[in-house]
């Protein structure tokens, strides 16, 4: 009976056609088999990711008991942390001045600061590199956390201006008569910024945040360049075990990570709701 | 209340702007003018660079071996964005008329594997496309399926199943790069398909055209800005990728990213390293010229 009291599919329905939920589905396999299986085989009692030979927590015991991994997480939870806290402050500093002000060179000054989104990920790189080792002479050898400096600094380049545009597009949508309303009642310009602009910009910024950590947290390529012999983050510390030995604590590592991923997600999501995550992007 | 003037409120537009523009100067222009500055540099003994305004840096970036390795990263580019297109657009579609209760999850679940770390991603791929992997198992299960449906006809079965090799060539790059930037597709498509006029394809279904013809002549023309978007956000990283051919790829699919690598690690040849460099950024900006113009064309009609 359930067959013939659902509703016929309407033309315009075409995610209830039977094609279409194939493909979505397949698509959905393609993109988290891999991560299923990576999770699965980190509790494999097993040196190599082929058969499985029985549940263990092991890896994760190793892993967690890997003293250079461990750094290599707590540096980039860091870096993630404090590049976020700066982009966001830049980039929806840059967000008002754009969307408020008219001003000389106006169009150059938004390219230039939406320039590091296009720029790839090793000219950038490069560019740190030859920055802060010949530009600056940087000392390598700083005392936990000033070590992470350098690579703080590149990573707050590229974040930024992901902020910058998330905020924007959320300004677009602001009633300037609100701005004015403050005014008569009295506001100055800060209590202005704070009391009625921030609480309007407040779901761009949780998105903004939630991009810059995850930016930061995912990027190799800049920090592979920028960061000196010495200070290693997770992605550069993970770059090098594949290329050298893969072994299971990898696999624990990663899963450590996914649901770290999925955790952040969740807060998001907890704090602003599904829709609202979803349109910023 | 329209964009203030900078003049009218000078002490406000200090405050907004000095930080931003001094980050952006300080930790962005310079480091670009610093690698602009050495690509016509050459190296003058173990680590000095004099920048004398050579252009042999970018006269060698034109020789056969370099030009093959940037038209072959297009060429990878180019194919990573088709098969992505291909792929996403239906996604795209299924979210765009999913229910109200579905669509934010559906994104949600495109949106997920996008903010996972792209190592992890990675090395995820290359355990499934490994020589024992799952990717290798299930093909030789089809395999095996095939041989004993010859045999039930009479036929002979065929030879057993040698596992093929799925990662370390130009294959796995692309497969790799495809599955690292199919939400990069999706999410722009998305968008565009979401601000679409819904009566004009129930029009265009109500005249009688099939669904695939409506598609072809009535969603893709309006979707264009947003295909064009997709194919931009795709293709851009796509051509700079280094983790992906660095990992997956074998000995002959280095692509341009891991050129550069090599002149900074390796080879230790700045100069050459700077003036790849910015010729890669170059064709960035080609590329995003063009689809400017693209853009214009159309209001000139």
């Amino acid at each position: 009976m359930a067959l013939f009291s659902r509703s016929p599919v309407a033309p315009l329905e075409y995610s209830r056609t039977l094609w279409m939920r194939l493909w979505v589905g397949a698509v959905m396999v393609f993109l988290y088999a891999p991560l299923i299986v990576l999770m699965i085989f980190s509790f494999n009692d097993s040196k190599r990711n082929v058969v499985w030979r029985g549940f263990t927590l092991k890896y994760y015991d190793k892993a967690l008991n890997n003293d250079a991994l461990i750094e290599a997480l707590v540096n980039s939870l860091t870096i993630a942390a404090l590049a976020t806290i700066f982009s966001l402050i830049l980039g929806a500093v840059a967000a008002v001045m754009l969307w408020r002000f008219r001003f000389p060179f106006k169009g150059a000054v938004d390219g230039t600061i939406s320039l590091p989104i296009i720029v790839p990920e090793i000219c950038m790189g490069v560019a740190f590199l030859m920055f802060f080792a010949k530009g600056l002479h940087w000392p390598t050898d700083l005392v936990w956390p000033l070590n992470l400096g350098a690579i703080t600094i590149a990573h707050i380049t590229f974040c930024f201006p992901f902020v910058t545009m998330v905020v924007r597009s959320r300004l677009a949508s602001f009633n300037r008569e609100q701005e004015e309303a403050a005014k008569d009642l009295g506001a100055g310009e800060w209590q202005m910024f704070r009391d009625v602009l921030i609480p309007h910009m407040r779901p761009a910024l949780v998105a903004g945040a939630l991009l810059s950590f995850t930016l930061s947290l995912d990027d190799f390529v800049i920090t592979y360049f920028t960061s000196g012999p010495e200070t290693i983050t997770f992605p550069v510390k993970v770059y090098s075990m594949l290329r050298f030995s893969v072994t299971p604590e990898v696999n624990a590592a990663s899963t450590i990570l996914i649901i770290l991923t999925v955790v952040l997600t969740a807060i998001a999501l907890k704090l602003q709701g599904v829709k609202a995550i979803a349109e910023t992007h | 209340m329209a964009e203030q003037d900078w003049k009218a409120n000078k002490r406000v537009f200090a405050a907004v702007s000095l930080p931003t523009l001094l980050w952006t100067v300080v930790f962005f222009v310079v480091p670009m003018a610093i690698v602009w500055f050495y690509s016509f540099g050459e190296n003058a003994g173990l680590n000095e660079i004099h920048v004398s305004g050579t252009l042999d840096n970018y006269k060698r970036a034109t020789e056969w071996l370099y030009l093959g390795i940037f038209g072959k990263s297009f060429a990878v580019a180019a194919l990573v964005t088709l098969i992505c297109l291909i792929v996403g657009f239906p996604v795209a579609m299924a979210i765009t008329f999913a229910s109200e209760k579905w669509r934010p999850w559906l994104l949600l679940g495109i949106m997920l594997p996008f903010w996972t770390n792209l190592l992890v991603r990675t090395y995820a791929l290359m355990i499934l496309l490994g020589q024992q992997g799952y990717a290798n198992k299930g093909l030789g299960a089809l395999w095996d399926g095939a041989s004993w449906v010859k045999t039930l006809v009479g036929l002979q079965p065929l030879p057993t199943w040698e596992p093929v090799q799925l990662l370390f060539n130009n294959f796995a790059v692309v497969f790799g790069l495809v599955y690292v930037h199919l939400p990069f597709m999706v999410l722009p498509l998305y968008a565009a398909l979401d601000r679409l006029d819904r009566s004009l394809i129930e029009a265009s279904l109500d005249l009688g055209a099939g669904h695939f013809r409506t598609i072809l002549r009535i969603v893709v023309p309006l979707a264009a800005p947003g295909i064009v978007a997709g194919v931009m956000i795709t293709l851009i990283p796509a051509l700079g990728a280094y983790l992906t051919p660095d990992l997956m790829g074998g000995t002959d699919s280095q692509m341009i990213a891991n050129v550069i690598e090599r002149q900074f690690k390796k080879a230790n040849d700045w100069p050459f390293g700077s003036a790849l460099s910015f010729i890669l950024i170059y064709a960035m900006f080609i590329l995003i010229a063009l689809q400017s113009m693209r853009r214009k064309v159309p209001e000139i009609d």
